[in-house]
């Protein structure tokens, strides 16, 4: 039980769980894509600090200063998550494209009404 | 390190509470907003571990256009949620079951910070930052090494070495996370543009 | 938005320094912390700003939606459009050799800033598009601003 070397580990997964819980319990389809959004941004913070090294600085190298190639952060992880971002915000702008389109073709954007009115014209 | 531990316990305990208070806001306008916050605070996360790049792109995408869709998504959709009950507890079971198989998994996981953990000491980090280390040219134009003939495998001599593992290295990747983006700009204009003759 | 004195003089005068700001974080990606994903999302925010303080009638004048659809499909071929450019001339996929054949370190800075760049496009585009898809007003609420 190491609280000391894996506490940014436990912090990062307590916030996915907290952008979890949403997208599976609260039928407000724009609290779950919020929701998602928590969830991605607690397994970036996961993956990026494994990469992180005690007393190194930002992968960025200016030659009068050159340091051990270990005393830079990792720039593996970094530049995987980079491109993560970016692909997140891209999939949750769709998200919300579908959202909106929800809302026109039902009226509402709950999903447990969005799922009666479903029921009801399945009953026709 | 002290200011380090420091630092990141604080903004980490602001992250925590703001994720909290943005998951239960029940108006979505002030969620959208603590959701800004968030990002910012997440940008400064990632400075005080070093990550600069990462920082940067979660600045300006977190806390920039993704605040601006949300709302944008708001006005058409509507901003009041609908009361539900305090918890749901089948969602509640699922998530504390996750939290424990996952917080079984990091138990042994290397330390955090530790520079001969796998992921820091493997052969492509370390050799990729040797090698532009010693290639890339100072201001007098003279290598620290004398850069060896064409054919080595790591590629991309520049300062910035994760652009060079971007744009050099894994290229390919990057490739085709450009052509995610490119769908998901073609999803946003089918779903949503309407014909000027439609009805 | 129109009547707010403020907001226009003021964003009139930043507009043009956020998009340099843009463009240097782009072109110095290899130099300092950025790249193609940062500089085209700040450009992205400078459009978006206008279209906010304006209209959107006023950004279509300036960008219109041809031009923007264009472009994200543009950044797309400059991107892969290098890499094959690498497979015809004999070498790998994605290889920046034969962009500048007598220097190899040459020939890569070449490649990497013009696949940026291509980036650039792309994901500033997207994220203008973006914009202009979600705030577009429904037929029946479409207003006078």
């Amino acid at each position: 039980m190491d609280i000391a070397g894996h506490y940014n580990f436990w912090v990062a997964i307590a916030i996915m769980m907290i952008g979890l819980y949403p997208v599976i319990a609260k039928p407000n389809l724009v609290k779950k894509v919020i929701g998602l959004g928590i969830f991605q941004t607690g397994l970036f913070l996961f993956y990026i600090s494994m990469g992180k090294i005690d007393g190194g600085t930002a992968p960025v190298h200016f030659p009068p200063a050159a340091r051990h190639p270990q005393n830079y952060t990792n720039p593996i992880p970094t530049a995987l998550i980079l491109t993560g971002i970016v692909v997140a915000v891209a999939t949750m702008a769709v998200a919300l494209a579908l959202v909106v389109n929800i809302k026109r073709a039902y009226g509402t954007i709950e999903m447990d009404e969005v799922e009666e009115i479903d029921h009801r014209d399945d009953q026709r | 390190m002290p200011d380090f531990l420091l630092i990141n316990l604080i903004l980490l305990l602001m992250v925590t509470l703001t994720g909290i208070a943005a998951v239960r806001a029940r108006n979505l306008l002030g969620a959208t907003m603590l959701m800004s916050i968030y990002s910012f605070l997440m940008a400064l996360v990632w400075t005080n571990m070093d990550s600069i790049d990462v920082a940067f792109t979660e600045a300006a995408v977190g806390a920039g256009v993704s605040t601006v869709l949300l709302i944008g998504a708001l006005v058409h959709v509507g901003s009041e949620e609908k009361p539900t009950k305090s918890i749901h507890w089948p969602a509640m079971i699922a998530t504390v079951a996750t939290a424990a198989a996952l917080l079984y998994g990091t138990v042994d996981m290397p330390r955090f910070g530790d520079a001969h953990s796998p992921a820091n000491a493997n052969p492509v980090s370390v050799g990729y930052i040797q090698q532009d280390v010693d290639k890339v040219p100072d201001a007098s134009g003279h290598h620290a090494q004398r850069p060896r003939p064409h054919g080595d495998y790591f590629h991309g001599h520049v300062p910035n070495f994760v652009t060079a593992v971007i744009v050099s290295y894994r290229a390919y990747d990057t490739m085709y996370e450009t052509t995610v983006i490119f769908l998901a700009g073609m999803s946003m204009i089918l779903f949503l543009r309407r014909r000027k003759d439609a009805p | 938005m129109k009547d707010q004195m403020i907001l226009r003089v003021g964003m009139k005068m930043m507009i043009p320094f956020i998009l340099v700001y843009g463009l240097y974080v782009i072109f110095h990606g290899d130099l300092s912390p950025g790249g193609g994903f940062q500089g085209g999302v700040v450009i992205a925010a400078a459009f978006i700003l206008y279209a906010m303080i304006y209209g959107r009638d006023e950004m279509h004048k300036v960008l219109p939606r041809g031009l923007s659809d264009a472009l994200v499909a543009i950044g797309v071929l400059i991107f892969a459009g290098t890499g094959t450019y690498g497979l015809l001339a004999g070498y790998r996929f994605l290889d920046y050799t034969p962009l500048k054949p007598s220097e190899p370190g040459g020939a890569e800075a070449w490649g990497m800033s013009l696949v940026e760049y291509g980036v650039g496009f792309t994901v500033s585009m997207v994220m203008v598009t973006a914009y202009n898809e979600i705030t577009e007003p429904a037929p029946d609420e479409r207003k006078t601003s």
